[in-house]
């Protein structure tokens, strides 16, 4: 329900990096997404496609880098990936695991040209 | 063509102002809870107990976002603490610039305790951080237990999460242990209280606590000045 406001975020952010470099022209922004981070990755990319339309960034494209839930054994330091809730890690069976990936809502890169 | 590595959150400029609040939060000794939940979970009539049992002497303020209406802010003024509704005008969530304009309608007042009531949603209000010292997740048994699976970010982000309208128990197929192993399988950590609003039970503790909080924020306000 909010991705509208995300994407409008990631506009403002792409049009700040591009006025860094004067006379080039933002064709391609990436995004990681977590599969915790309460997006829908559709929604989302409806809502940027209705903002960059007719407007000054009309052409530029988005790419979604999906991120899985992802936790670290604080016993055996195994990471691993979070499936169907299951914290436990499938190595040693400890409950002590913490997370470290899958909340990202992040840019990390934006493409530009001449 | 160039790639330009950003790496910056895309809330970027939330993640600055509610960094902003929270060390002003610090530095007034100001508590701060951030209620989320489903509409219809109960969270108004639950604030309304929460500041009955409040010590009149401790300073509580309220800020409730609502979508429309200022029916909550109203409900929950009676009792006599400084309430301010915030109507998002269609926005799912409150952000951290809507309390940021809220708080400036009590110039120069401090407050021991902010209780933000977010707009009724399990979904976006958990993106926006608004300068919290902690989430509160809201669920009543008259919802499915498997809410915390369907809707991780909230009950991940959130400390305490309240099991609330267990009166309603004997009449919905509601199971308490499947919630709390739920919650635990999403956020080992989480606390949970019990509470009714109707009958009460339950409060006690979470008002107990409640104050403990308070205090101890209080405590630590001292020892850091």
């Amino acid at each position: 329900m909010h991705e509208m406001g995300i994407a409008s975020s990631v506009l403002d952010a792409v049009r700040i990096e591009a006025g860094k470099y004067p006379g080039s022209k933002p064709s391609r922004v990436g995004l990681r997404v977590g599969e915790w981070a309460g997006v829908d990755r559709e929604s989302l990319r409806f809502c940027f496609e209705a903002l960059v339309m007719d407007s000054d960034l009309a052409g530029l494209q988005l790419e979604i880098d999906y991120r899985e839930r992802r936790n670290r054994c604080e016993r055996c330091g195994n990471e691993f990936a979070v499936l169907n809730y299951e914290i436990r890690c499938p190595r040693c069976s400890s409950e002590a695991t913490a997370a470290i990936g899958g909340s990202e809502l992040d840019i990390a890169y934006v493409e530009l040209e001449e | 063509m160039e790639r330009v590595a950003v790496e910056k959150k895309v809330l970027n400029e939330n993640d600055r102002v509610a960094a902003e609040l929270r060390q002003r939060f610090a530095d007034e000794g100001t508590l701060v809870f951030n209620f989320i939940s489903s509409p219809g979970s109960g969270k108004t009539l639950f604030l309304e107990r929460t500041l009955e049992a409040m010590p009149k002497q401790t300073r509580v303020a309220v800020l409730t976002g609502d979508v429309q209406t200022d029916n909550d802010a109203r409900r929950l003024a009676r009792v006599g603490f400084p309430v301010q509704q915030i109507t998002t005008a269609g926005a799912c969530h409150l952000d951290a610039r809507m309390i940021d304009k809220a708080l400036a309608a009590w110039p120069g007042e401090r407050f021991d305790l902010l209780l933000i009531e977010n707009v009724g949603n399990l979904v976006c209000p958990t993106s926006y951080d608004l300068g919290e010292e902690r989430k509160i997740v809201l669920l009543s048994v008259t919802e499915g237990e498997d809410k915390p699976l369907k809707y991780p970010g909230a009950f991940f982000k959130s400390k305490v999460m309240i099991l609330n309208k267990v009166d309603l128990l004997p009449y919905v197929p509601f199971d308490m242990q499947t919630a709390r192993d739920n919650a635990r399988r999403i956020n080992p950590d989480i606390e949970i209280f019990e509470t009714s609003c109707t009958t009460g039970q339950g409060l006690e503790a979470w008002n107990a606590w409640l104050r403990l909080q308070v205090e101890l924020n209080q405590v630590k306000v001292l020892a850091e000045r």
